[in-house]
């Protein structure tokens, strides 16, 4: 049976990892790749770097960061923020990263997806879907971290991501993110009723009953958080340990 | 000992590289190439495959001599090969993804879509999935049954002859997630993103 992934995600800026681990063994709260080899080791089921700095100047160093991870970690790791060309993709891919997250460049460039998962194959192409609620049940897609509204239905644009050859959807609710009262399980219940790729759900997680919740309520086939695990509220085997004894299968 | 991972500019295999380079540490000489001298003198082989089952046959097309030499040594020489995911669904006869497309017929057999039951199993099938072991192979050497591995596919290898089965995976129905035939092994999921467990397999097959 195929399980519930659990994946926690690290905003790196200007290659420093910007909410922290708090973790005891850790020698610097800031590295990166120390903080991965840990979430590896914990087991997560992958790893999500998201570079906030995003620009281009600082490609160089994502890249490098991947590289270092990608030789300790052998679990998929996926990066996003900033991916805006084929070529980002490729140094990206070469670093050795597994999946490269498609945000703004989805909306922006509306042949981009297919490009890129004819290129490189569906596999290794999420589309990150920033999502919020314009009212009952519709809900927009936002680009650049929420501040830039579309005027794009949040249904129709993950379908149209699925069609373009996306392997799976990252879909943040930007009214959730960083409140931490749980997902917004009915946009996520929407996408994954109206997709047939899998949904990573994002935003909002404060408790193990949100991750719970993404799954069972929401249809998520895989559950993203930052700072329940950054800080160390809960570890990685935490997070499983009580979505298995809520019959939930996992990973253990 | 030398070992090649075969690398036909098709896909992703940063991946396959650094697992093998951690495992054969110190033990193993480790070569990236596509140079069909290398590939010869070669004692084992490593087929990686990412996108389609049609882009990963015309990429290893394009280099002229490279399917006939991969045949002589993995067919008529008999040494050990590793075909990984889209590696392994290369064996059949043919495959569907993309166009029809002709493979490279050494585990008779097809490459179709899984049957996702109208909906109701999403694709590509992704994530940790449980391997039941069907039969004993080396590459599964101090691996428990059940053992998690990290899958991502759309499409699965259905071999006609069913003894060459060593593993299946359960998503929608019983998926042909491993083959072993003599030298020749496959797996369907990725080794070099299954963790711990995983390497133990690419060690298993790097010990043979």
């Amino acid at each position: 049976m195929l399980k519930n992934r659990i994946i926690p995600c690290l905003d790196v800026k200007d290659g420093r990892v910007v909410k922290g681990i708090n973790f005891v063994e850790l020698k610097d709260a800031g590295d990166p790749v120390e903080q991965a080899k840990i979430y590896s080791d914990g087991g997560a089921d992958e790893i999500c770097f998201l570079d906030i700095t995003a620009s281009n100047e600082n490609r160089e160093t994502i890249t490098d960061i991947v590289r270092k991870t990608a030789k300790e970690c052998f679990v998929p790791l996926t990066v996003g923020g900033g991916v805006r060309t084929i070529q980002n993709i490729t140094d990206l891919l070469l670093a050795g990263a597994d999946k490269v997250s498609i945000n703004t460049a989805a909306v922006k460039n509306v042949d981009f997806v297919k490009e890129a998962s004819k290129k490189f194959g569906s596999q290794c192409i999420v589309v990150a879907i920033d999502a919020k609620k314009v009212s009952d049940n519709k809900w927009e897609v936002f680009t650049h971290g929420g501040r830039n509204k579309t005027g794009i239905d949040a249904v129709e644009f993950a379908k149209k991501v699925e069609e373009d050859g996306a392997g799976e959807i990252l879909l943040t609710s930007m009214d959730k993110d960083g409140t931490k009262s749980g997902y917004d399980v009915d946009l996520l219940k929407t996408i994954t009723d109206n997709t047939n790729i899998p949904v990573i759900a994002s935003g909002g997680v404060g408790t193990l009953d949100h991750l719970y919740d993404g799954i069972v309520k929401g249809g998520a086939s895989a559950v993203l958080a930052a700072s329940i695990f950054h800080y160390g509220e809960y570890k990685i085997k935490d997070a499983k340990e009580y979505l298995n004894s809520k019959n939930v299968s996992v990973r253990l | 000992m030398n070992v090649t991972i075969v690398d036909y500019q098709s896909g992703n295999i940063s991946s396959v590289i650094n697992s093998f380079t951690e495992v054969a540490k110190g033990k193993v000489n480790l070569e990236v190439t596509s140079d069909i001298k290398k590939i010869k003198f070669s004692d084992k082989i490593v087929l990686p495959g990412q996108g389609s089952f049609k882009s990963c046959v015309d990429s290893l097309n394009q280099i002229k001599g490279l399917v006939d030499t991969l045949k002589e040594f993995a067919i008529t020489n008999k040494k050990p090969l590793l075909g990984i995911c889209v590696g392994l669904q290369m064996f059949a006869d043919i495959g569907y993804e993309e166009a029809e497309t002709k493979g490279l017929g050494w585990i008779s057999g097809k490459v179709s879509k899984i049957d996702n039951q109208k909906g109701k199993f999403k694709l590509p099938h992704i994530g940790w999935n449980e391997i039941e072991i069907q039969k004993e192979s080396k590459i599964f050497k101090d691996i428990k049954n059940k053992s998690h591995m990290y899958f991502v596919h759309s499409y699965e290898f259905i071999p006609e002859d069913k003894s060459v089965i060593s593993a299946t995976t359960d998503y929608s129905s019983k998926i042909v997630c491993s083959v072993e035939r003599d030298n020749l092994f496959g797996t369907q999921f990725h080794p070099e993103k299954s963790d711990k467990i995983g390497l133990k397999v690419i060690d298993n097959f790097l010990k043979l």
